[in-house]
């Protein structure tokens, strides 16, 4: 098994205030995680906002330093402060996917240039046809087409499309992870559905990892094979998201499947948390612990 | 029978927009007819732009420019007297907001200000709708902060110093510190987290039943409505096109949207794939003629295309406008087994 | 583009009499070109002439054609202007584009020398220039030499938008679709600033007319060159009111306010027009 994206003991901190109130906020503390190359998945990190789940993925994607540890992509070190050639290669292999797709293209410019300037920048081709065909069959992977899109400014096309547009894009250089922040949390219940289907499927048929950043375990569950929960920059719980959302051993994550609002008793207007889970969870935050792997194959951060 | 608390008849509310030659007409709220009555929480589910704000921006009585009602009735039938705020005079509305209305807001950093304590915000608010002052004033709050689970001492912070969830209830507190009648909840929880959204949800529950008050709750997560409310209306394209009680819109909608909605809901324990609407909704400058949910709907005849369906009675306080509303199949059975579905 | 600007004049009435006075002002300073006598002589015509069907502006007392001096002097002045605006345009969108994009050090050294030319007094600086270049101090010269005082509070403003823009999610993208920085720079914020850049052109002309005004009736520039500055500066010299040669006065000062006031008109208008919330209103967001 050779590793694609390995996470060793990162940490990231940020220095807040000015001169006289600084204050170091640490937001994620010794995280790891790896994926494979041979097995495809969807990776799912769960937390609230706060957790540290958007500093990591802004470090995989390389646009934040680690202040500690290191996070290496088939061996070498992700960083922003590299050679420019360096840095598209890096970019070729690791796309990330936006949360709003209203937002993921200038209002002002058409959409198919962001198309072109990933097929002319990643995959070096330079004939118009050759540009033509690269777009059109990263389209055809998301259920668009090239004269779909062509011409369209994003004001004409609905925020499906958009999406799919924005993960087309991501797709033409072939790279084998997308990194998805929140991609469906600015999103319509009908809109929603499609995106999270859409991640699935390229899983499945395309072979492309996929890490999945959101708070919502419904859909979590949905989709992912493995997931880590996250609380305070602290990882709880990690392992097979089935074991662990079916059955959540630390607390926080029982407290967090316990605040998903279920439509099994719709009408019901069960809407009480039990104060006891809130504090137990909430006493838990800044203490270190450690991660203890269990039979189940999931590791949780024990005190 | 329960008395109604509102009556919403044939309403009509247009945006008229004039801006540099260019003149649009945009249909927000397009005949709707509906009743909210006492002492429950009756929700209101829709897309972005569906026309939901806009709806609940009437009830309010937040009636502006380039917004007008063209057409209908919003008639509250108040302790002090019925009132209806398409019509009434700038007075009238001040006597009845806070005291009989009373609103919670999506954000609650616009309702706090940002440079007065909480404990001033209060006085802005509730000093003149309570009529009281000194020490019963203090009681009534305090006794207020109390049921609201908050700390006397919030009265003393600045909304900054506070955390989002302690903000939303501070400004629930706001609210309801009058014992309003009606409360219009406007997304409150849309930008909490998971366990702090439960929370905010059965406080504004159990303030509800404490008070007797009736709250109309907007939000397009239909988790959230199957949780909290005991109604639901279903607005598409500035139209009401399903109302029934929670559970048997979840159970047993009537409406191939309403179906759709909640049968996209994924839920833990079941991993079947779940199905997505294509197409968006539609402008409402130029919606399609007929039912406006026909381009997208499965269901769709000829006749959807061109007659648009009347919002009839289909079941018991039930009622749906769709054309072939008996053919619509609840997707979703109560308590489904772990993961195994035909 | 054409659109924008027929609407603009159709439904926005300052900008009509923005438009009307300015292009009125721009006519008569293009007569320059067709002009009988060479402005910079004189006495060509019998002075302290009132206006007349031979003289439509009357003449001065140094004998010249107020008309044709005063054509020439808008030319010149409108000329000046707009090379102003256009130069410190450049430096302010240059300036506050990459110091809102690119931020980190970049930033703090531009904006350490944008608030050196904010807090360093300009009227002194240019009167020390007349000294030092004296006869050398052409125009050009001196619209360079303003243009570099020109550009810093339009720079932080250009600078707060970038920084915004920054932080939208179609910036990253376009980063991750493999565009360069300037291509970022250029085609993704350009578009957003240039209303900014519209609307400060005017303020900037209507600044950097005022301030030759001053300078030349002061006496700091050069007097041969027919400015509106000059114009007044020589009128004020032979005591113009006092000996009753009133039009010298009046009819440059009543087209510099139709200058002025065109300008003016035609920033407001245009400000309101990009203004994002009547902007968004037009879109019918």
């Amino acid at each position: 098994m050779s590793t694609l994206l390995d996470v060793k003991n990162v940490s990231k901190q940020f220095t807040m205030g000015g001169m006289l109130s600084r204050k170091i906020v640490r937001a994620v503390e010794d995280a790891s995680m790896s994926l494979s190359v041979e097995k495809p998945e969807i990776f799912t990190i769960i937390g609230e906002s706060g957790s540290g789940k958007t500093t990591l993925a802004r470090m995989i994607l390389g646009l934040e330093l680690p202040s500690s540890g290191e996070i290496s992509f088939r061996g070498k070190t992700v960083s922003h402060r590299v050679g420019r050639a360096e840095r598209l290669e890096f970019m070729a292999n690791v796309q990330p996917v936006f949360q709003n797709p209203f937002e993921a293209f200038n209002p002002l410019k058409r959409i198919d240039r962001y198309l072109e300037s990933t097929a002319t920048r990643f995959l070096k081709v330079t004939q118009r046809d050759d540009i033509d065909a690269a777009m059109d069959g990263a389209l055809q992977k998301v259920g668009l087409s090239l004269a779909e899109v062509r011409g369209r400014y994003p004001h004409e096309m609905s925020g499906g499309q958009l999406q799919r547009a924005a993960i087309a894009r991501a797709l033409i250089p072939n790279p084998p992870l997308l990194v998805a922040d929140e991609p469906v949390s600015m999103v319509d219940a009908s809109l929603r559905m499609s995106i999270v289907n859409l991640l699935k499927s390229l899983r499945d048929d395309l072979k492309v990892s996929v890490i999945y950043i959101t708070h919502d375990l419904a859909t979590a569950y949905y989709i992912s094979n493995r997931l880590i929960i996250m609380q305070r920059g602290r990882i709880v719980e990690m392992g097979d998201a089935r074991t662990v959302l079916d059955n959540p051993e630390h607390p926080y994550s029982r407290l967090l499947k316990n605040s998903v609002l279920s439509t099994e008793d719709a009408g019901a207007g069960k809407l009480a948390t039990d104060p006891g889970m809130v504090a137990l969870a909430g006493e838990l935050v800044g203490k270190a612990g450690r991660l203890v792997d269990r039979p189940d194959e999931r590791s949780v951060r024990v005190y | 029978m329960t008395q109604d608390i509102l009556t919403v008849e044939g309403l009509k509310a247009y945006y008229q927009m004039n801006y540099f030659g260019v003149s649009r007409e945009v249909r927000a709220v397009d005949d709707i007819t509906m009743t909210v009555r006492k002492n429950e929480i009756y929700g209101i589910a829709g897309e972005s732009s569906s026309g939901k704000t806009s709806f609940i921006k009437v009830l309010a009585a937040a009636i502006r420019p380039p917004m007008r009602v063209v057409d209908g009735s919003v008639k509250f039938n108040f302790k002090s007297g019925p009132i209806d705020v398409t019509t009434a005079t700038p007075q009238q509305l001040d006597a009845i907001r806070w005291r009989s209305l009373s609103y919670i807001m999506q954000g609650s950093m616009s309702t706090l200000n940002p440079v007065r304590r909480i404990g001033k915000t209060f006085e802005d608010f509730a000093k003149r709708p309570l009529a009281a002052s000194g020490t019963p004033y203090r009681e009534r709050v305090l006794g207020h902060l109390e049921r609201l689970k908050l700390p006397a001492d919030v009265l003393n912070a600045y909304p900054h110093e506070l955390s989002g969830g302690m903000r939303q209830r501070v400004t629930i507190g706001l609210a309801t510190v009058c014992h309003p009648e009606f409360v219009i909840a406007d997304e409150p929880t849309t930008a909490l987290d998971v366990v702090v959204q439960k929370e905010v949800l059965g406080l504004i529950r159990e303030i509800q039943q404490d008070m007797g008050s009736s709250v109309v709750f907007v939000t397009h997560d239909m988790s959230v409505h199957a949780n909290m409310t005991d109604r639901v209306g279903i607005i598409y394209a500035g139209r009401l096109v399903e109302e029934g009680p929670t559970r048997q819109m979840f159970f047993a909608p009537k409406h191939p949207y309403t179906a759709h909605l909640v049968a996209s809901l994924p839920r833990i324990g079941d991993t079947t794939q779940r199905p997505a609407l294509e197409g968006r909704p539609p402008s409402l400058a130029n919606p399609p003629q007929g039912c406006r949910f026909h381009p997208r709907c499965p269901l769709a005849i000829d006749k959807c295309k061109t007659e648009v369906p009347p919002l009839i009675p289909v079941a018991n306080d039930h009622r749906s406008a769709c054309w072939r509303w008996q053919d619509v199949a609840p997707l979703v059975k109560p308590h489904q087994a772990h993961g195994v579905m035909a | 583009m054409f659109s924008v600007f027929r609407d603009l004049i159709r439904y926005n009435i300052e900008f009509a009499i923005g438009l009307i006075l300015v292009g009125a002002v721009v006519i008569f300073a293009v007569l320059s070109y067709f002009s009988p006598v060479d402005p910079s002589l004189i006495y060509m015509a019998m002075p302290d002439q009132p206006p007349s069907g031979q003289y439509w502006f009357g003449t001065n007392s140094r004998g010249q054609d107020l008309f044709w001096q005063l054509s020439a002097a808008f030319r010149n002045s409108l000329i000046f202007g707009i090379t102003v605006a256009v130069l410190s345009r450049i430096i302010s969108i240059t300036v506050g584009l990459l110091s809102g994009y690119v931020g980190g050090w970049v930033d703090r050294v531009l904006m350490f020398i944008n608030d050196i030319f904010v807090a360093v007094p300009i009227f002194p600086i240019l009167v020390l220039f007349y000294f030092v270049l004296r006869n050398n101090m052409d125009s050009f010269t001196l619209a360079l030499i303003m243009a570099c005082f020109g550009w810093p509070f339009d720079a932080r403003l250009i600078r707060s938008v970038a920084l915004g823009l920054k932080h939208r999610e179609f910036t990253r993208h376009a980063v991750f679709a493999g565009m360069s920085t300037p291509k970022i720079l250029l085609e993704e914020h350009l578009p957003y600033v240039m209303p900014i850049v519209f609307s400060t052109f005017m303020a900037n002309m209507l600044w950097s007319i005022g301030l030759e005004v001053t300078l030349a009736v002061l006496g700091f520039t050069n007097l041969n060159n027919p400015t509106i500055g000059t114009v007044l500066y020589w009128a004020i010299s032979h005591s113009a009111i006092v000996v009753g040669v009133w039009w010298w006065i009046v009819i440059p000062v009543v087209l510099i306010v139709m200058t002025f006031l065109g300008l003016f008109l035609l920033a407001v208008s245009m400000n309101e027009y990009i203004d994002p919330r009547s902007r968004l209103r037009r879109m019918g967001a």
